[in-house]
C-alpha cells in the first residue's frame, strides 16, 4: 500500500512534534505542575510526568505501527520520541532566557524543575531528549512483539497506572479493612511501592496472556447455554447488581459514598436529559432550569429559616417534581415549533433567565437573591434524620432506580418509539400520525420531572442553595455525560456520570481543568466515537451504517 | 371571524397569550416610567450613546455568526471565545507591557493599532485551528453533531486561556488620550465610545465592500448560496470556508479591543455573554445578512441599555439593571419564537432546519 511506504522520517517527525505540542500545552496551562503532586509509584513516577510522556509514547507507537519495515519501525519511533522532546526543550530554553511567567502564570519554576528533571538548562534538555528517545525506543521494541503479548503488556501497564493513580483512596480503604500494617506493604506515602508496581504489572500481564488463550473457550461454552438458563443467569445478574448497590455504602466509607451521591444526582439528571436529547432528539441547553426549580421549591417549602414554610421533605418532594413538570410544559410550549440549534439556544436563554431571576433583587423576598436559602433540613425517615452520606445514599439510589425503571419502560413503549421517530425526522413522524405537541411536551415534562427530583434531593443534601450553583455549566455537564456515555443509552448515563462526575471528584487536583477536559472530550467524542462509550444498539447501528453496511448489527456486540 | 377562531390550535393560543402579555408589560412599564420620570434627558442620552457603543461591539461579533451561518448553516457556539482569546492575549502580552513602559500614552495611535493587530491575529489563529480540527471533519455529520462540537470547543478555549493567563480579571490600561469627553452635536461624548463607534462603522463598510466587491467576497457568497454549484464554478470551497471563519474572527478580535476600551477589563469568561448576545443580534437582524447583523447589534445594544430603565423601573422592580441580561435573553427567545427570519433575513432557519 502506498501509505505504508510513504511513512518516512518526515512523517515520524510530524507525529513527534504533534505529541510534543500536546505535552507543551498540558504543561503551559498548568496541569503538569498541579498533577505532579500526585505520586503514582513512590519516587519513580508522578501523574504530572505520566501526562507529559503519554502523548509522545502513544504517537511514537503510532509512528512505529505505520512503518512498513521492522527496522524502520524502531528508527521511526525513536525519531518521533526525539521530535516530541523539542517543544518542551524549547520551553526550558526560553524560560532560561526570558521571564515567561509574567505572561503565562503557569510557567513556574516548579514546572521547569519537572521538565528538566531538576538539572538546569543544558543538562535538563539533554536528559529530556534522552528520556523521550528511550520512550520512543521502548515503544518501537514493544511494537515488534507478538500482538497478543503486546496487548497484555498494555493491559498490565494500564491497570498498574490506574491503581497508582488512586493510591490515596485505596490506602484509606485498605487501612479501614485490613489495618495500617497491611496497607504499608503495598502503598507508601500515598503511592504504590515500586516493587509492588512491578508485581502488579507482571501478574496482570501474565493473567491477561493466559486469559486471551483460554477466554475464547469459556465464551464458547457460554454461547451453548440454552435460552431458558440464559434468562435465569441474566435475572441472577440483576439480583446481584441490586444487592451490591444496596450494600455499597458499607464498603465505600463516608467520603466515597458522598462522591457516589453526587454521581447519583447527576445520573438522575442524565436520565432526564437522556429522554429529552437521547430519545426525542430535542437539544436542551437550559436543563439546569428544572434542576433549579426543583431545588428552590424544596428549599422554600422545607427551610426552617426566614424564607421557608417548614413542611417535611416527603411532602415537599412531590410538589418539587410537580413544579418542575409544570415548568417543563410552560417552557416547552413556546418552543414546540423550533428545531435543532435554535431550540438549543432558546433553552439556553431560558436557563439563564431563571438563574438571573433567582439572583436578582426582584425576587429576593422569596428566593433570597444572591444569599440563597439556608437551613434546609435533611430528609427524615421513620423519625431519624438522614444525616450521614451513607443514609442519604438510599434516597439518591431510590430516585435513580425509579428514574431508570421509568426510562427503561418508556424506551420500549409506544411513546418511546414515537420519540425516536421524532428524533430521526420530525416531518416524517408527523406524517405518520404522531401528535408532535403531545409527544414533545411529554418529553420535556418527564425530563423536567427527573431533573426536579434531582434538584430537590440536591437542596436537602446540601442544606443551603445559592443561585450560582445553577449555572449553564451544570447543563453542559449533564449534556457531556450523556454524550460520553452514549445518547439514548441507559447504562451509558451511569458510565458517563462515573467518568465525568466521579473521576474529577476523586482526582481533586483535576477540578480546575474539569471543563477543559469536558470541552476536549466533547470534540473528541464527536470526531471519533459519536455513539459514546456504551451506545444503545439502535444508535450504534445508525451512526455506523454508512461505514460498513455488511454485517448484521447484532453480531457487532460480540466483538 | 368565528370560523377563524375555531381554527386556532392550542399552540397558537399559547403564543398569542405570550405576545399579548409581553406587549402589555412593556407598555405598562414604559407608561409608568414616563409618568414617574426618574431620569433626566441627559440620562436618557447617555443610555442611548452607551447603547450604540455596546451595540457596535455586538454588531462586529454578530458578523462572525452571520458569515459562518451563511456558509455552513451552523451556529458557531465558540465564536464568543474567538472574541475573548484575541483581546485577552493582546492585553496580557502587549497592552500591559506597553502601558508600563509609557509607550501607550506617548504613541496612542500606534499602540492601539498594535493591540488591534495582535488581537485580530490571535482570534484568527484560534478560529482557524478550531475550524480545521473540530469543524471540518464533521461537515457531513447530522446537524446536532457540529453544534455539540462547537459547545465543546467553546469550553475548551475558555479554560485553555484560563490556564494560560490565570483566572483573575485583568485591567486594560487607561490611555490618557482617550480619557474624558468631546462635545459633539451638543452633547458630551466619552472619547472611548466615540472611537468605538467610528471604528465599527469603518470596519463594517470595509467588510461590506469586501464581500460585495471582491472576488473572494463573491466566492463566499456563492458558497453560501450553493456549495455544490460553487465547486462546479471552480471555487475552492474549503479555502472559502476557512477565509469566512478568518474574516469573522478578525471582526471578533476587533470587537474585543472595543470591549476593552469601553469596559477597561478582560477575563477568560468574557466571551460567553457577548457571544450569546451577538448571536441574538445576528438573529434579530436576520442571520446570514451583514447589514442585518449591524442593525441587529445596534438595536440590541440600545434596547439593553435603555430597556431596564424604560420598561422595568416603572414596574417598581428594585435594581432593574440586574435584569438587563434577562431583557436580552427574553428578546432572543421572542425573536426565535415569533420571527426567526429577523428584521432583514430570509426564512433561512425554516429552510435548513
Amino acid at each position: 500500500m502506498p501509505t505504508m511506504q510513504d511513512f518516512n522520517l518526515r512523517k515520524a517527525i510530524n507525529f513527534g512534534l504533534i505529541a510534543g505540542v500536546i505535552s507543551l500545552f498540558i504543561s503551559v496551562i498548568g496541569m503538569t505542575t498541579l498533577l505532579s503532586k500526585r505520586q503514582l509509584i513512590a519516587g519513580v513516577l508522578t501523574l504530572g510526568q505520566l501526562l507529559i510522556f503519554l502523548a509522545p509514547a502513544l504517537l511514537s507507537y503510532q509512528a512505529a505501527e505505520k512503518s512498513s519495515k521492522k527496522s524502520r519501525a524502531i528508527l521511526n519511533s525513536v525519531v518521533a520520541g526525539l521530535a516530541a522532546a523539542t517543544p518542551l526543550a524549547l520551553l526550558i530554553l526560553l524560560e532560561s532566557l526570558f521571564n515567561l511567567r509574567q505572561f503565562f502564570i503557569n510557567v513556574s519554576p516548579d514546572l521547569i524543575k519537572i521538565i528538566n528533571f531538576g538539572q538546569g538548562t543544558a543538562a535538563g534538555m539533554a536528559i529530556l531528549f534522552a528520556a523521550m528517545g528511550l520512550i520512543g525506543l521502548a515503544m518501537g521494541l514493544v511494537h515488534l512483539l507478538q500482538p497478543q503479548i503486546r496487548k497484555s503488556i498494555f493491559t498490565g501497564l494500564v491497570v498498574m497506572l490506574i491503581i497508582g493513580t488512586f493510591s490515596e483512596l485505596l490506602t484509606e480503604r485498605l487501612r479501614a479493612f485490613f489495618g495500617v500494617e497491611f496497607s504499608k506493604t503495598i502503598f507508601q506515602s500515598k503511592a504504590l511501592l515500586p516493587s509492588v508496581a512491578a508485581i502488579i504489572l507482571i501478574v496482570v500481564t501474565v493473567f491477561s496472556i493466559v486469559w486471551t488463550k483460554t477466554g475464547d473457550k469459556i465464551k464458547q461454552r457460554l454461547d451453548v447455554i440454552p435460552a431458558g438458563q440464559k434468562r435465569t443467569i441474566k435475572a441472577g445478574n440483576w439480583v446481584v447488581l441490586l444487592a451490591v448497590l444496596f450494600l455499597l455504602p458499607q464498603f465505600l466509607g463516608s467520603y466515597l459514598t458522598e462522591v457516589t451521591n453526587n454521581v447519583g444526582i447527576f445520573v438522575l439528571m442524565g436520565l432526564g436529559l437522556n429522554i429529552v436529547v437521547g430519545f426525542a432528539g430535542l437539544l436542551d441547553l437550559g436543563y439546569v432550569a428544572f434542576f433549579a426549580i426543583g431545588a428552590y421549591t424544596m428549599a422554600v417549602m422545607t427551610s426552617t429559616g426566614a424564607l421557608g414554610v417548614g413542611v417535611s421533605f416527603w411532602l415537599a418532594l412531590p410538589v418539587s417534581v410537580t413544579a418542575a413538570i409544570i415548568a417543563g410544559v410552560l417552557l416547552g410550549t413556546p418552543v414546540l415549533r423550533m428545531r435543532g440549534d435554535y431550540l438549543a439556544i432558546v433553552t439556553l436563554g431560558f436557563g439563564e433567565i431563571i438563574r438571573i431571576l433567582a439572583n436578582s433583587d426582584m425576587l429576593k423576598s422569596f428566593l433570597g437573591g444572591a444569599q440563597g436559602i439556608l437551613n434546609i433540613p435533611k430528609p427524615e425517615f421513620m423519625g431519624t434524620a438522614l444525616i450521614q452520606p451513607g443514609q442519604l445514599y438510599y434516597v439518591v439510589l431510590a430516585g435513580c432506580l425509579l428514574a431508570a425503571f421509568v426510562s427503561w419502560r418508556l424506551s420500549r413503549s409506544r411513546l418511546g418509539r414515537q420519540w425516536m421517530a421524532l428524533r430521526e425526522d420530525e416531518d416524517v413522524a408527523e406524517a405518520m400520525g404522531i401528535n408532535l405537541v403531545k409527544t414533545k411536551l411529554l418529553a420535556f415534562a418527564i425530563g423536567a420531572a427527573f431533573s426536579g427530583l434531582a434538584g430537590a434531593i440536591f437542596a436537602s443534601k446540601l442544606t443551603s442553595i445559592f443561585p450560582h450553583s445553577f449555572n449553564l455549566l451544570i447543563s453542559i455537564n449533564v449534556l457531556s455525560l450523556i454524550i460520553v456515555g452514549g445518547m439514548g443509552s441507559l447504562p451509558g448515563v451511569v458510565v458517563g456520570a462515573l467518568i465525568l462526575v466521579g473521576l474529577p471528584e476523586l482526582l481533586r487536583e483535576f477540578a480546575e481543568y474539569r471543563y477543559l477536559m469536558y470541552g476536549a472530550l466533547l470534540i473528541v467524542m464527536m470526531l471519533a466515537k459519536p455513539e459514546g462509550f456504551w451506545p444503545s444498539a439502535i444508535q450504534r447501528r445508525e451512526l455506523h451504517a454508512y461505514e460498513d453496511p455488511g454485517p448484521v448489527p447484532d453480531n457487532a456486540q460480540t466483538e | 371571524m368565528l370560523k377563524r377562531l375555531k381554527n386556532i390550535d392550542f399552540l397558537g393560543l399559547v403564543l398569542w397569550f405570550i405576545r399579548a402579555s409581553i406587549i402589555a408589560v412593556v407598555i405598562w412599564g414604559s407608561v409608568a416610567t414616563i409618568i414617574q420620570n426618574p431620569y433626566t434627558t441627559r440620562n436618557w442620552i447617555d443610555f442611548i450613546v452607551f447603547g450604540i457603543a455596546q451595540g457596535s461591539m455586538y454588531a462586529l461579533i454578530a458578523i462572525g455568526y452571520s458569515l459562518v451561518y451563511g456558509v455552513l448553516f451552523m451556529i458557531n457556539f465558540a465564536h464568543g471565545e474567538f472574541f475573548m482569546s484575541g483581546i485577552l492575549t493582546a492585553t496580557v502580552l502587549i497592552a500591559g507591557p506597553l502601558s508600563a513602559s509609557g509607550f501607550l500614552d506617548e504613541q496612542p495611535v500606534w499602540g492601539l493599532l498594535l493591540i488591534l493587530a495582535v488581537s485580530m491575529a490571535v482570534s484568527i489563529g484560534v478560529a482557524l485551528l478550531t475550524e480545521r480540527i473540530a469543524y471540518r471533519p464533521l461537515r457531513k455529520a447530522p446537524r446536532l453533531v457540529p453544534l455539540i462540537t462547537a459547545i465543546g470547543a467553546s469550553f475548551f478555549w475558555q479554560y485553555t486561556f484560563r490556564g494560560l493567563y490565570g483566572s483573575e480579571v485583568k485591567p486594560f490600561p487607561q490611555i490618557q488620550a482617550l480619557a474624558g469627553t468631546v462635545p459633539l452635536f451638543g452633547i458630551d461624548m466619552l472619547k472611548s465610545q466615540l472611537i468605538v463607534i467610528i471604528t465599527t462603522v469603518i470596519m463594517l463598510v470595509g467588510l461590506y465592500v469586501f464581500v460585495m466587491r471582491t472576488k473572494t467576497g463573491k466566492a463566499i457568497r456563492s458558497v453560501a448560496e450553493d456549495k455544490d454549484v460553487a465547486v462546479l464554478m471552480g471555487i475552492d470551497v474549503d479555502r472559502t470556508i476557512t477565509i469566512t471563519f478568518g474574516v469573522g474572527a478578525a471582526m471578533a478580535g476587533a470587537a474585543g479591543v472595543m470591549y476593552a476600551l469601553v469596559f477597561r477589563q478582560v477575563h477568560f469568561f468574557m466571551g460567553f455573554f457577548p457571544g450569546l448576545k451577538a448571536f441574538t443580534a445576528a438573529v434579530l437582524g436576520g442571520i446570514g445578512s451583514i447589514p442585518g447583523a449591524a442593525i441587529g447589534g445596534l438595536f440590541l445594544g440600545i434596547f439593553e441599555s435603555v430597556g431596564p430603565a424604560l420598561f422595568l423601573q416603572g414596574l417598581g422592580i428594585p435594581a432593574p439593571h440586574q435584569l438587563k441580561d434577562v431583557i436580552a435573553f427574553t428578546m432572543l427567545v421572542l425573536i426565535l419564537i415569533f420571527r426567526p427570519q429577523g428584521i432583514l433575513g430570509e426564512r433561512l432557519a425554516e429552510k435548513k432546519a
